[in-house]
Formats: structure tokens, C-alpha cells, sequence
């Protein structure tokens, strides 16, 4: 029996049903990523037999009548920079190479705890700090579509896994676009929710008041699913906030008509690549044939969000990378003089260009005599680009964007060029900086053939309005189903 | 030209809280190495901090204490630095809102008084603690120190003299001692101060360049390191040389303090808001409850006992040097003994036993009751104060009943004139040698004779009925 074309929900309804089980279901996975990830490399680590062993007791305890959760039983993968205990979770760098945590991050424990078979750890950019998947310490992660070409970063173990049907949905980070840029690149569904919707207690830090954990999979609904179950006040986490689960009910079915739909024409002018603005385009058709309203407008400060999101995530960064120095965990370098050389050393042998240049950057705009300059005015800057975003939600339900301004490009192309890099992140880094939910879903096909996505943007908590009109969307088209050949010639 | 020291000081305590500032780990001292942790406190990838609300309720506590306006918005810090026992390599600290400004504390030294101005008081963490294993001649790390809660309290250069940096940790000490927010036990680094020392001319307002002693813990060390260092940097600018800001270890064993290999004037803790905390409000409501349940301080407590208790300053002075002191006594006063012959029991027989015994006043375990009902039985003529002393001890150091143990032991006051009557004759009978020395102006000679009295009597007589039959048989 193929499993490609079913969603976590389906298949967590078959395992309901016991027209499969989980065990068996988890072992067609294995083969799959055994027959596949040579070629894709979105895991950093697969755990077949501790994911068998979930998979034995999930099942004992569903035929023992308990229920669990919907997606109970069904096999998924966690991105390698949340915690997993006694699971190497490397953040995709040298540094953290023969890191086993402790303890596990709360979306963890909640997974777990909701019956989710682990398969295993995805690669990622190191540190999540990259848009391609490129600057992982084990090597680039590959595009099912084109394996030539890049998954889009950091998450791309996340979305490649979910695109090459080696998972049936994963968790993924998101600090300036880190989910929805490689759902775009991979054709899948994604959400990066409210920041402080989703606890970050064991989540690797990057930049703190950016970063949140998201879902990732074959379509909205799945997402919705998993973000019910990993969302919710966590008394670990200070900037969770108090409030209870997101609640989806009822956001599946009816009809989005009378929503109003944003259109920010500065969103669509220079650096937009043809082949990608007009799916988005259509998109906006296709919600206006469903009934919504559409409204043009613009966000004109969010020319400034890639400098702020730069200083500002590097210059937390720079800080929370620090912990980071070879004595206590991760990578030391050996035959060292003393402490200042154990010091230079391990960090100049196991940390890459990228993170070292990130971190340069943000001890730079942290320093004495520049922290106003450029710390403080970031600080600023912000606030200015929310206070933006609060006013366009005054006229409109949610906005619609490209998630990236180009389709996935060929690795390597882009590595040597990290002003290019940065300039990918120009639809996405606002939303963090506002932290304000972002959904991004396959919205047809560019150049090449490489899928495209679209992004929803919504006010804080507005997750349920925004998997409604994507759920809308999903009903009306078919770009979410489309399949590559690991897709179509997946065992599973 | 002659030199003014002046003196600003940096005082870190521990809080007295059960767990630490941003975890559930125990505060407590001492535990082999690294079992008082977590993944938090040991700064694993991935750990967020929770703040320890006690915390902020110590601090506003001592703020109110020490005179501060308290910060409504409070935000934390994070202090950048590397160093092996600071795990995340970063301090979270208060730089830019700290919790409490602007206070004083008023210090007295030889009749004078003056006011030691308070600069700010911050929240903070403590940081692990490097141990050097001489064996395998490395370095360890015991991170079981890492996250208990501190207060800096950041003092103005308001010191002309060590005398005052003495008076002002002593204050320091008590005040923050009564309020129950640290022990300050110098000896286990829960209370240590960095000391600034510079020198200017007598006259001047301009402060000279300074220079730091860090992490010093002992009042003594304090005092005679700014003695040191005070003459040193005169000795310095007299000769034409000039003083290097710089930190300086003190040597106890050399009694000098030594340029330290550093270049921290040089680092940049590149400080930044905490990301992983939210702002910390304390309302109006707050400040109020915390000034309503804030127990009476030394001060106060001193002058009440003057005024209420018609205590001697000197002796409401000793009563309240420590909280648990004071608490014994009040504990007296309250069970009806009188106060004058509670002070008199406390700072006499009580202080004494546990200077003998070496018990330290947190440690006082004795019911004022029974010294409550020890003073009832003098007063009301049962025992002499003699027998009171020695039944105290009993009371002290097992717990004795005082009513049973003068009981169980035939202590109680002869009530038998006529007992006490005849064995004066007897005494007078067997000691003529006594009586003729007595009656050629032997003044000792009538002690002596009192003192056989009470000794055949086994002291239970009213030493004074003895003294009064006595002189009238001798007349």
C-alpha cells in the first residue's frame, strides 16, 4: 500500500481505524529514508530503532482504547536544534557533534506524549543560521524536486523530509523565515506561529525573542493538527504566553467569504522574480473567486527589516553562542596551552564561516561606542515595523506575499554571496521582527519547475483565521498534492 | 600635602531563598561537587530561565530597608563574559533598570554620624566556583554555586576611612541579617564586598584614580587592605608617581595587597536587554505589603527597647546585635519576665554559655519560657540568684525544667529561720579564730563566716537573712 498521497491526519485515522498499524506504518518510513535520504540528507540521525519501539507501545496503548491524540502512531522527524533527550541534537554543527541532551524540549515531551513516532533529527543550516541548508556541518541538504538544487533554510531537513515522503510531518524552527522560505522551496505547508504560541524550552537558541518552533507537512490541516498539540502556556518558558492551546475547530470547512485579504504592493515591485510573483498572483485570484475581498496597501517600513533582523538576531546570537567554549559539552580542541587557547581554538575549529560571521556581527553592534548606533535603533526599527503591521490589520484580515523572491536555487550558487543570501529573507524576517504568525503553502510552479510558495500573514494569535483561508485555498486547488518522483516512487 | 582616603564599595550577598534565581535547584552550601544542578543553572543549549519572585521580594525588601526608590519596570541584562565557571558565559544581571536607587544608611563612628550614600542595588546571578585539583594538577569546574540568587549593592565613594567601611558592613550586615533576606556568612562567601580605594588631597572634590580589590571576605581584610592601600597610593603621589587604575589581591599572609595580571579595564561585557525574561512590574500594591510585613530593623528595635523597656543603650545595644538574640529575650519579656531581669539573663548567663559552647545565635535553641519561669522563681524568693546561674546552664544545655530540676534537686530557698539560726551557732563555734579577726576589724573575716553558712546550708539560703543574724549575733 503507497502512503504518499495520505496526510498525518488520514494516517492517524487508519491507525484508528486498524487498517494499519503503527508499527507498520514507522517501518515503511525507515525503508523509505534507507532508499531515499542518500540522495535528499535530511537526517542528521535516525533513531529506526527507538521509533520501532515508540511505535510497538503507541500502538499497545491505542488497541488498549486510549486515545492519544490524532496524529498517534504516525512517524514524524524534529529539526536537530530541538532537544531530544539522549538524541544527538547537533544544531547542524561540528561544535555539538556528540551533543545527547539531558532533558527533552517541551514540544517534545508534548509529541511524545501525543503518541508521535520520532524517526529521527533533521538537518538544518548550522545554528539555524543559513537559508539553504548549505552551511550544515553534515553536508547540504538536497531538494526532492531537483536534488541539485538547495531545500531553503534553516529548516531544510524539515520540509525535504516532508517533501521526499521520508516523514509524514515534522517540526521546524523559524527566526526570520527558517520554515516558510523551505516550505516555498520544497512545495509543503508550513506555519511559524505568534511568538510565545509555542514553548522554546529546549529549543537551541539563536536569536530568543525571535525564534519559534513551527509544523511542517503535506498540507494545512496536518499543520493546524500538530500546532494544536505542541502550542499552550509552558511555565518553563518566560515569554510563553498564558494562554491555552490554539484551537483550529471549525476552520477546515465553511467558506472565506467577506475576509479581507491585504495585497502590499511594495511586496511585489523590484527583485521579485517573474516566475514566482505570478502563482502569487493567481493565488490572490483564486481568494477572490472564493469570495474574499482584496486590498491593496503598503507596508513601506519593512525596507528596513533585513539590516534590523541582522543586527538584532546576531547581536543575540553572538551572545547566546557563546556558552558554546569547549568545556563543558560539544567540541574541544586537544593539546591546548591554556585556557584562552582552548578557548580560540575550539570555536575557530568547530564553528562555521557563516555562524562566525554572524557572531562577529553581533559582538560588533553589541560593543561600546556602537550599541546605540546600531543595537538601540534596531530596537527602534522594530517597534516601528510592528506598529506597521497594526496598522494594515486595521484594514484588512490578514496579508498575502511571496515567501521568497526567487524558486530554489542550484547549491553552491549563492554560498560564496552572503549579502545575497540575506536579501532571500526580505518577505519573511519582518514577520519575526513583529512577531506575528506567517502560513506559507505551495501556490504553483516556477522556473524549472520548482515549486512556489505563498505567504498569509496575520495579527498575534490570528493562526486559526489564517489555516482557514489557506485550508480554503488547499480545498480549491491542487499544488499541495503535486508530487516528485521520491514521492511517487516512495515505498511508503 | 596631606591625603584623604576615599572608599566606595560593591557589596554581593546571597539571598536566602530556597532554590535559586532562575531554576528549582537547592541554594543550599556546600553538597559534592556539581549535585546542586540542572540543565538551567548548568547553562545546557536550549534551557530559558524562569524567575524566583522570592527574589524580587528580598530585594525590594532590603531596597526599603536601606532607604532606595524602587524600580517599577524592572528589566534584566545580560553581562558577556568568558569564563569557565559561567556556563552560559553570560551573567544575567541588571544594568540599565536596576531594582533599587538612590538609597543611604546612616553609620556612627566616635560619636559622629553621617550617611553612606546607595548608588543602586541589583539582582543577579552567581556564577560557579573553580576548584584546583593539586593531584592531577587541573583545573574543575563545581557548578553547584551557579544561580544562586544576588544583590550588588553598589555603595557612593561616600567613605573617608576604613572606620567607616567597618561601621557601614556592620549595618549592612544586620540590617540585612534582621530583614531574613541572606545570612551573610562571610566565611561561606554569602556575603563579600569589591572595595574602591583612592586618595585625593584633603580639601579637594576631585576623586583620584582608583583602584579595585575584588571578592574580598572578611571585615578585618577590608579594614586593613584600604589602611594598606590608602598609604600605598599616598606614598605613591607624594613621590610624583601617579596610581594605575587597576584590581589588586590583597595578601593576608604578606598584609599587602599586588597588581593583578589584568586586562579587565579593557573588557566590554557587551550588555544587552535578556531576551529570555519579560519585564518584571512591581506595583504600588507590592511596595506596601512588603513595608507593612517588613520586620522591625536593629535600629528601631533599640530605641524600643530604650523607651519601652527602660533599658541602658549599651544593653539594648548588645540584645539586638543579632536577630536571634533579640528574639530570645522578646520571647522572655513575652512569657512575663521582666525586662530588665531578661536582659539581665540574656546578655549575662545566656551570652557567656554560648561563648563557652561556641553556639552561634542562629543556632539558639532554648525556651523562653522556662528562663521566663526561672526569673518568676527569683522574684518570688523560691530560689537565690546563685542557684538561678547554675540552673540555667541546666536549662541551656539539656532543656531542664527549671521548676522540676530546682525541685528534683533540693535548690528551692530555706524557709526555716530557725535551720538557718542554728547553724550560724554552729559556724560561730567552730570558728573563734574568725570571730576574734572579725572583732579586731576583719571585714573579710564576716564574708568567710557567710560563706561556711551557706555552704553547710548547700547555698539554699536568702544570702541576706544570713548576712542580718549573723551581724546580730556578733554584736
Amino acid at each position: 500500500m503507497s502512503f504518499n498521497n495520505k496526510t498525518a491526519l488520514e494516517l492517524g485515522q487508519m491507525i484508528k481505524n486498524r487498517e494499519i498499524s503503527s508499527v507498520e506504518l514507522t517501518r515503511a518510513f525507515i525503508d523509505n529514508i534507507e532508499k531515499t535520504d542518500k540522495d535528499i540528507n535530511a537526517f542528521i540521525t535516525v533513531d529506526a530503532e527507538g521509533a520501532l519501539k515508540t511505535a510497538e507501545d503507541v500502538q499497545a496503548r491505542i488497541d488498549a482504547g486510549e486515545h492519544l491524540s490524532a496524529l498517534a502512531g504516525v512517524p514524524m522527524a524534529i529539526k536537530d536544534n530541538i532537544c531530544t533527550k539522549g538524541m544527538l541534537t547537533s544544531c547542524g554543527s561540528k561544535m555539538l557533534y556528540n551533543f545527547k541532551p539531558p532533558y527533552n524540549a517541551t514540544v517534545a515531551d508534548r509529541l511524545y506524549s501525543a503518541g508521535a513516532v520520532v524517526l529521527g533529527k533533521l538537518n538544518m543550516d548550522e545554528f539555524a543560521m543559513g537559508g539553504s541548508t548549505e552551511t550544515s556541518y553534515f553536508g547540504a541538504a538536497r531538494n526532492p524536486w531537483d536534488t541539485e538544487r538547495v531545500t531553503g533554510g534553516s529548516s531544510g531537513g524539515s520540509a525535504a523530509s516532508v517533501a521526499s515522503g521520508e516523514a509524514v510531518y515534522s517540526l521546524g524552527s523559524d527566526t526570520g523565515g527558517s520554515i516558510r522560505q523551505p516550505c516555498s522551496f520544497c512545495g509543503v505547508s508550513g506555519i511559524k506561529p505568534t511568538y510565545g504560541a509555542v514553548s522554546r524550552y529546549g529549543l537551541v537558541a539563536f536569536a530568543s525573542s525571535l525564534d519559534q518552533i513551527g509544523p511542517i507537512g503535506r498540507d494545512i490541516k496536518d499543520c493546524a493538527q500538530v500546532l494544536s498539540i505542541i502550542s499552550g502556556h509552558d511555565a518553563k518558558d518566560s515569554t510563553s504566553i498564558k494562554t491555552a492551546s490554539l484551537d483550529f475547530g471549525g476552520c477546515f470547512e465553511g467558506d472565506i467569504k467577506g475576509m479581507t485579504i491585504g495585497v502590499p504592493v511594495n511586496y511585489f515591485g523590484d527583485g521579485l522574480d517573474e516566475d514566482v510573483k505570478e502563482p502569487v498572483l493567481k493565488a490572490i485570484d483564486t481568494f477572490k473567486s472564493l469570495g474574499a475581498n482584496i486590498t491593496e496597501l503598503e507596508i513601506k517600513i519593512t525596507d528596513y527589516a533585513i539590516p534590523t533582523y541582522y543586527v538584532l538576531a546576531c547581536a543575540e546570537a553572538s551572545s547566546n553562542l557563546s556558552r558554546y567554549d569547549g568545556i563543558k559539552y560539544g567540541y574541544r580542541r586537544k593539546d591546548c596551552e591554556n585556557l584562552l587557547d582552548v578557548y580560540y581554538t575550539s570555536r575557530s575549529d568547530a564553528f562555521g564561516m557563516e555562524v562566525k560571521r554572524r557572531i562577529m556581527l553581533g559582538s560588533f553592534v553589541l560593543s561600546s561606542g556602537y550599541y546605540d548606533a546600531y543595537y538601540n535603533k534596531a530596537l527602534k526599527v522594530r517597534r516601528l515595523i510592528k506598529n506597521s503591521f497594526d496598522d494594515a490589520f486595521e484594514k484588512c484580515d490578514m496579508i498575502i506575499s511571496p515567501v521568497a523572491p526567487t524558486v530554489a536555487y542550484k547549491i553552491g550558487e549563492n554560498s560564496s554571496d552572503p549579502l545575497k543570501m540575506y536579501l532571500g529573507d526580505i518577505y519573511t524576517v519582518s514577520v519575526n521582527l513583529a512577531g506575528i504568525p506567517g502560513v506559507s503553502i505551495p501556490c504553483g510552479f516556477g522556473a524549472n519547475n520548482m515549486p512556489v510558495g505563498m505567504q498569509l500573514i496575520g495579527k498575534s494569535f490570528s493562526e486559526p483565521k489564517l489555516v482557514k483561508a489557506a485550508a480554503a485555498f488547499q480545498n480549491a486547488t491542487d499544488f499541495h498534492k503535486m508530487q516528485n518522483k521520491y514521492m511517487k516512487g516512495g515505498r511508503a | 600635602m596631606n591625603y584623604q582616603t576615599v572608599v566606595g564599595l560593591e557589596v554581593h550577598v546571597e539571598l536566602a531563598t530556597k532554590t535559586k534565581i532562575f531554576c528549582g535547584c537547592t541554594t543550599e552550601f556546600g553538597g559534592e561537587p556539581n549535585t546542586h544542578v540542572c540543565p538551567v543553572c548548568s547553562g545546557m543549549p536550549g534551557v530559558l530561565p524562569v524567575l524566583n519572585k522570592k527574589v524580587v521580594e528580598y530585594a525590594v525588601r532590603a531596597g526599603l530597608a536601606l532607604n532606595c526608590d524602587i524600580t517599577r519596570v524592572n528589566k534584566f541584562d545580560r553581562k558577556n563574559y568568558f569564563y569557565p565557571d559561567l556556563p552560559k558565559a553570560y551573567q544575567v544581571s541588571q544594568l540599565y533598570l536596576p531594582i533599587c536607587r538612590n538609597g543611604k544608611v546612616e553609620i556612627e563612628v566616635d560619636g559622629v554620624k553621617k550617611y553612606i550614600g546607595i548608588h543602586e542595588i541589583h539582582m543577579e546571578e552567581d556564577a560557579g566556583k573553580l576548584v584546583h585539583d593539586p593531584w592531577d594538577d587541573c583545573t574543575l569546574v563545581d557548578y553547584n554555586r551557579c544561580g544562586v540568587p544576588l544583590l550588588e549593592i553598589v555603595s557612593e565613594p561616600d567613605f573617608r576611612s576604613a572606620d567607616e567601611v567597618t561601621a557601614y558592613l556592620t549595618k549592612l550586615r544586620d540590617i540585612l541579617m534582621y530583614l531574613g533576606v541572606s545570612d551573610c556568612k562571610m566565611q561561606e562567601g554569602s556575603m563579600r564586598a569589591d572595595v574602591n580605594i583612592s586618595v585625593m588631597p584633603v580639601g579637594s572634590s576631585k576623586l583620584g584614580t582608583r583602584t579595585e580589590l575584588k571578592n574580598m571576605n572578611s571585615f578585618k581584610a577590608i579594614y586593613r587592605a584600604i589602611n594598606y592601600e590608602s598609604a600605598r597610593q599616598t606614598e605613591l603621589l607624594e613621590n610624583g608617581g601617579k596610581v594605575i587604575q587597576e584590581t589588586r589581591r590583597w595578601d593576608a599572609n604578606k598584609d599587602a595587597t599586588f597588581a593583578m595580571r589584568s586586562k579587565e579595564n579593557a573588557q566590554d561585557y557587551r550588555y544587552f536587554p535578556e531576551p529570555d525574561l519579560l519585564p518584571v512590574e512591581i506595583s504600588e500594591e507590592w511596595i506596601e505589603n512588603t513595608k507593612n510585613t517588613m520586620p522591625e530593623l536593629p535600629e528601631a528595635k533599640r530605641a524600643r527597647y530604650v523607651s519601652e523597656y527602660g533599658l541602658s543603650e549599651y544593653d539594648a545595644g548588645v540584645l539586638t546585635s543579632d536577630r536571634d538574640i533579640a528574639r530570645v529575650f522578646e520571647g522572655v519579656v513575652a512569657k512575663g519576665g521582666s525586662p530588665r531581669e531578661a536582659c539581665n539573663m540574656v546578655t549575662g548567663e545566656m551570652m557567656k554559655l554560648m561563648s563557652e559552647t561556641s553556639t552561634l545565635p542562629e543556632e539558639l535553641n532554648i525556651d523562653a519560657g522556662k528562663i521566663a519561669a526561672l526569673i518568676k522563681m527569683v522574684a518570688d524568693g523560691k530560689i537565690n540568684r546563685n542557684t538561678a546561674k547554675d540552673v540555667f546552664a541546666e536549662v541551656f544545655r539539656y532543656g531542664a525544667d527549671p521548676v522540676r530540676y530546682v525541685e528534683e534537686n533540693g535548690l528551692g530557698m530555706l524557709n526555716d529561720i530557725s535551720l538557718v539560726e542554728s547553724t550560724i551557732d554552729d559556724v560561730i563555734a567552730s570558728n573563734p579564730k574568725s570571730i576574734e579577726d572579725y572583732k579586731n576589724g576583719k571585714e573579710k573575716a564576716f564574708g568567710f563566716l557567710v560563706g561556711q553558712t551557706m555552704k553547710t546550708l548547700n547555698g539554699r539560703a536568702d544570702p541576706q537573712t544570713v548576712n542580718d543574724i549573723l551581724k546580730k549575733k556578733l554584736q
